[in-house]
């Protein structure tokens, strides 16, 4: 256990420091009660103007946006600003100087920065659409519960694996970010793919039947769409292992692969600043 | 020197410092071109799914969907500073600077951060605007045209407006407030999509408060000869986008009392 004392610290540190800027949570809140609002609005005028039978219903498709709006910090879409400042000041030298894995070390404190960010707003959206919108009489509105006992088991246990995917992927980007001094460009490609691949943009359930195959397989489909699928119900039974285990997979794979482009990235680094 | 050339010299020296880091401003365009690429693929799903809504076609919408970019893009060319003022110069004190200098501020930030990455929004409103027109048979006679440029300029001023606001707020607050996304990002959002979608309130707000309607909605309308299923006379898409610089007007009034108010706060 001594050996992990540093990463567990390193985590810690980060997650505290972070939740202390709740105004910040507050501010993006804002936003996205509109966000979600106006998702509701246009999928309610698509589902009502059609008797086309939905894989998901409406009901569900609203859970389905609140979540992703909640759950938005936890979208890998950027690169850790403290890791893109320390590689613009050439803070970095500090970093490779301390005896711990490189890896590892900015794993945790990157995981540590999106789950302090992700839980209070998450918390927030949780009580506007799951409790606000109920009392206001506009339940249907709402953030419904999760389908049953064991669908809210998965999700805890998904939403673990999500957080654990999307800092494996952000981890990724802050290896572009080393290797190309600015996170800009890698930002301006990924949050698109992120956007829509997760099913933040659109639930992936209501996309073209004909690629509703490949989109669960592909990987950011683990950071959004399989936990929101195990809340609603819509992933049950050997779907839900299914499901974890497609997490699993991917989180070891990106992983695998942002270790071994890390250790070429730090082999040629050049230190900025002085 | 003109106000104008100075505003052109700006520019040119923002678009060589994004120069100078070639691979980050290709990405950088080609992924807000991406950005909204993803944007239509989500409408074509959901037409692809439902097939129509109140009527309304994949292709009509498409209309919506491309104008509204395209204003969006145009005005997001000089805005970012304007947008980030706060942070940016408010914060730092910088903001002394740009008072001292012999020319009104907002033409200094305005040419301060060109955004050259627009153009990837800016290409794929076209696009869409383009082959959304094609599809729903518009035959783009010289009045459709000038239409169009009409409505895009109230578009352009609307947009232009609503982050002056959001930097004259900035005034008070000494940060830039994201919130004021809400109205830009948001409201292209609320926009590409017909207002007859929406219910009673947000019509309102799209049409009273930030007239986004003003500028795309009516206009289209006309544009498509269709009747208002609310009931908006014909000949209003013509006069409608005057909105835009009605609402640009009066950001700058909000913007010169915060400039009034403005004491420094760098050291």
């Amino acid at each position: 256990m001594h050996a992990l004392a540093p990463y567990r610290a390193a985590f810690a540190s980060r997650f505290l420091l972070v939740m202390q800027y709740r105004s910040a949570a507050l501010a993006g809140f804002v936003t996205q009660c509109w966000w979600g609002g106006l998702k509701v609005m246009i999928l309610a005028a698509f589902y009502g103007a059609s008797a086309a039978p939905a894989p998901i219903t409406l009901t569900q498709a609203i859970t389905y946006t609140w979540l992703s709006q909640g759950l938005l910090t936890l979208l890998p879409w950027m690169s850790d600003p403290e890791v893109s400042a320390a590689v613009r000041t050439g803070g970095v030298t500090y970093d490779r100087l301390r005896p711990v894995d490189a890896y590892a070390f900015w794993f945790v404190r990157s995981a540590g920065w999106t789950a302090a960010r992700v839980i209070p707003r998450a918390a927030l959206m949780l009580s506007f659409a799951g409790v606000v919108l109920p009392l206001l009489g506009l339940s249907e509105w709402g953030w419904q519960p999760p389908a049953d006992l064991i669908a809210m088991l998965g999700f805890a246990a998904s939403m673990l694996l999500a957080l654990l995917l999307s800092t494996a992927m952000m981890m990724l980007i802050n290896i572009i970010t080393l290797a190309t001094l600015t996170d800009r460009g890698a930002i301006a490609m990924t949050v698109p793919l992120v956007i829509t691949l997760s099913g933040n943009l659109l639930p992936l359930a209501l996309f073209p039947d004909w690629l509703q195959t490949a989109l669960l397989m592909q990987p950011f489909s683990g950071v959004l769409d399989i936990p929101v699928r195990i809340y609603m119900g819509n992933l049950v039974g050997a779907g839900v292992l299914l499901g974890l285990g497609l997490q699993l997979f991917w989180t070891v794979a990106v992983i695998a692969l942002g270790r071994f482009t890390m250790s070429r990235a730090l082999r040629r680094l050049e230190v900025q600043g002085g | 020197m003109s106000g104008l050339r100075l505003w052109l010299h700006f520019a040119a020296v923002s678009i060589k410092s994004q120069a100078q880091y070639p691979t980050s401003a290709v990405l950088l365009t080609v992924g807000q071109l991406l950005t909204t690429v993803v944007e239509i693929v989500a409408v074509w799903a959901l037409f692809d799914r439902f097939g129509s809504v109140h009527g309304w076609t994949f292709a009509e919408v498409a209309v919506f969907y491309g104008l509204v970019h395209v204003m969006f893009a145009l005005s997001g060319l000089c805005t970012h500073a304007v947008e980030g003022v706060g942070t940016e110069f408010l914060r730092t004190g910088t903001f002394d600077r740009l008072l001292l200098r012999p020319r009104t501020v907002i033409l200094q930030l305005i040419g301060h951060d060109f955004r050259l990455s627009r153009l990837g929004r800016f290409t794929q409103g076209m696009i869409v605007l383009v082959i959304g027109a094609q599809y729903v048979g518009i035959e783009w006679s010289l009045g459709d045209v000038l239409m169009m440029l009409w409505a895009v300029a109230g578009g352009m001023a609307l947009f232009f407006g609503i982050v002056v606001l959001q930097g004259a707020v900035s005034f008070w607050t000494i940060e830039s407030l994201e919130v004021a996304n809400v109205l830009t990002y948001g409201g292209v959002q609320a926009a590409q999509y017909p207002l007859s979608l929406y219910n009673d309130w947000l019509r309102g707000v799209l049409t009273f408060v930030v007239p986004l309607a003003c500028v795309a909605y009516y206009p289209i309308l006309t544009l498509l000869d269709r009747p208002d299923p609310l009931g908006a006379p014909a000949w209003f898409g013509y006069v409608a986008p005057l909105a835009g610089f009605v609402f640009a007007a009066l950001s700058f009034i909000a913007w010169r009392a915060g400039v009034r108010h403005y004491t420094s706060a760098g050291s």
